[in-house]
């Protein structure tokens, strides 16, 4: 794992692995491997709160659990930064990782796709395809939001592009 | 047809310009006739029959700086039909390649290509379809809209001739693979590097060549350490040239695909660094992770005794004294084999030694067996409404 931050390898190491390798057109399997990535996601969000490292939210948005939405976060200076999290599961998963988008952030950094897919290392797609099909949503929100808002949020606020909702509304809500 | 082209006339603004519809391709050289020169292809005796052309529909998916440049040049040769797939709007970033204008910008990418292309040449039937083809229901849409046989309905399989898989990542393109594996549909692949330096095209037929995932996809090195690559800030660049270049490549080869002239590349790197072009061929791998290819390639394997027979009947019929010449004396001491036969256990070694020049953009996926202590785990709670309720609890904490 070379090119990682020791965290994000700590970490990652921690959440279940999966190993049914199903896609949403895949039926009976999928319904497995949805009950594997349920599995890991609980595992992966207990353990950020255990380490007073919660930041993200994720539910399935239908019932076949095609399409999640959700919310991550990011402290910066002591501020936290909030925003809407969403992304499919492509009918080529698992061997494909799903595009992960903030849609609020779109056109606002160069960092990102159309529609606010965010831009993956080049570290990422080759550890991703390596691990087929025992990497799920968890670990692709492990490896490739976290490092992402690690790196752009501080560059997007110092940089005047995004204010912190306090800023904005003038709201005493933290 | 006809429905279409009036359906489709209302996203296309009818310059007072606009040439009326072609219903012959004319040869006669008169500066009034668009296809004259690309008759000329017939009687200088490169292509057989121009004309067909227009019997093909050739689906066009990702209409970007490579995609769009392919459907105006097939446009401009007199294509038949044009399915055009993008989710995209066109924005005034994508203003240093070319095809889009500026007064564009907003626009689906599908609806602001037809309006270009139907002003350009009025014979072409186009679809445009805005959709994502990687979630469940674009992929849905994407597969029965190569099916449909509405254009041509004679044509044996599905209702396209070619796929042109102009996307720029590797999930759409998995999704492509996908669709033409289970279609049994011949498709070409393009695609252009994040640093706009190297480009490739691949003709990909399932079963009988290697398909998208036999083998982790190939690119043309730059030449370019990675490490000295400077990603800060950026995605991804793109440049004119090279994305039009390869798109030249693309339609060079699709036209020698369907219209049966030359020699159709089946895989042909671009390294604009070096001015390079590395070739190769594919075959599929036996081993390989997408299980519809798998059977393509036994229907392949299957059908090889009639495909035998067929390339004989051909030979005899072609030019048999040649041939019986040929076996009189072996001058060249050619060894007259089947290279089909050549294969043995050489199959799928497609991820062997790679030509110079080329190198594969992702790792294979590792082997792994199921460890024992996580079928235990998978007893504790197994009910997918439990976890989703495990989930919510969690979350709502
Ligand atoms: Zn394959």
């Amino acid at each position: 794992m070379e090119g990682w931050d020791p965290t994000t390898k700590s970490t990652l190491t921690q959440i279940p692995l999966l190993s049914v390798k199903a896609g949403p057109r895949d039926g009976a399997a999928w319904t497995q491997r949805s009950k594997e990535e349920y599995k890991a996601l609980i595992a992966y969000t207990s353990m950020n709160k255990a380490n007073d490292n919660d930041w993200f939210r994720i539910s399935a948005a239908n019932p076949e659990g095609t399409r999640w939405t959700g919310k991550c976060w990011y402290i910066h200076n002591l501020l936290k930064y909030e925003f809407d999290l969403q992304f499919d599961i492509p009918v080529t998963y698992p061997a494909t990782a799903p595009e992960l988008e903030l849609p609020q952030l779109d056109g606002k950094t160069q960092k990102m796709y159309r529609g606010g897919k965010i831009c993956l290392t080049v570290h990422f797609k080759p550890l991703w395809a390596k691990n087929c099909p025992r990497f799920g949503i968890a670990h692709a929100l492990c490896l490739g939001l976290a490092p992402w808002l690690a790196a752009e949020i501080p560059v997007l606020v110092d940089s005047g592009m995004i204010k912190h909702k306090d800023d904005a509304s003038s709201s005493i809500e933290s | 047809m006809q429905s279409r082209v009036e359906h489709l006339s209302t996203t296309a603004t009818s310059g007072p310009l606009q040439r009326s519809k072609i219903k012959d391709m004319s040869a006669e050289v008169v500066d009034s006739n668009p296809y004259s020169r690309l008759m000329a292809l017939q009687r200088m005796g490169i292509v057989n029959n121009y004309e067909r052309i227009r019997e093909f529909s050739v689906a066009i998916v990702g209409i970007g700086g490579v995609g769009s440049v392919a459907s105006e040049m097939l446009t401009r040769c007199g294509i038949g039909r044009l399915l055009l797939y993008d989710y995209d709007t066109v924005e005034l970033a994508n203003m240093n390649r070319l095809f889009f204008r500026p007064e564009q910008a907003g626009m689906t990418k599908t609806d602001a290509a037809v309006q270009t292309l139907s002003d350009i040449n009025p014979d072409v039937v186009l679809e445009s379809y805005t959709l994502n083809i990687t979630t469940v229901q674009g992929f849905e849409t994407f597969i029965s809209s190569l099916r449909s046989k509405s254009f041509c309905p004679s044509k044996e399989g599905c209702g396209v001739d070619l796929v042109l898989s102009c996307v720029d990542n590797y999930e759409a393109r998995m999704v492509v693979n996908q669709a033409c594996n289970e279609l049994n549909q011949t498709w070409m692949e393009s695609g252009v590097s994040e640093d706009a330096v190297s480009g490739h095209i691949q003709l990909l037929i399932p079963g009988e060549t290697a398909c998208f995932a036999c083998a982790p996809p190939l690119v043309v090195a730059s030449g370019i350490d990675e490490r000295t690559l400077k990603r800060e800030g950026v995605c991804a660049a793109s440049l004119p040239t090279t994305m039009g270049i390869v798109a030249g490549l693309l339609v060079q080869n699709t036209l020698k695909y369907l219209l049966k002239f030359g020699h159709v590349s089946p895989y042909l790197g671009y390294n604009a660094l070096k001015d390079y072009f590395p070739t190769m061929e594919m075959k599929p791998n036996p081993q390989c992770s997408n299980s519809v290819c798998l059977e393509r390639q036994k229907e392949y394997a299957l059908a090889k005794p009639a495909r035998d027979a067929a390339a004989k009947a051909k030979m005899e019929a072609e030019a048999p004294s040649e041939i019986e010449c040929l076996h009189e004396d072996n001058e060249w001491n050619i060894s007259v084999v089947d290279d089909t036969d050549l294969q043995g256990p050489d199959v799928g070694k497609s991820s062997g030694a790679l030509p110079e020049g080329l190198v594969h953009e992702l790792p294979s996926a590792d082997e792994f067996q199921k460890t024992p202590g996580s079928e235990e785990s998978a007893n504790l709670v197994d009910d997918l409404e439990d976890l989703k309720r495990q989930l919510e609890a969690i979350n709502a904490d």
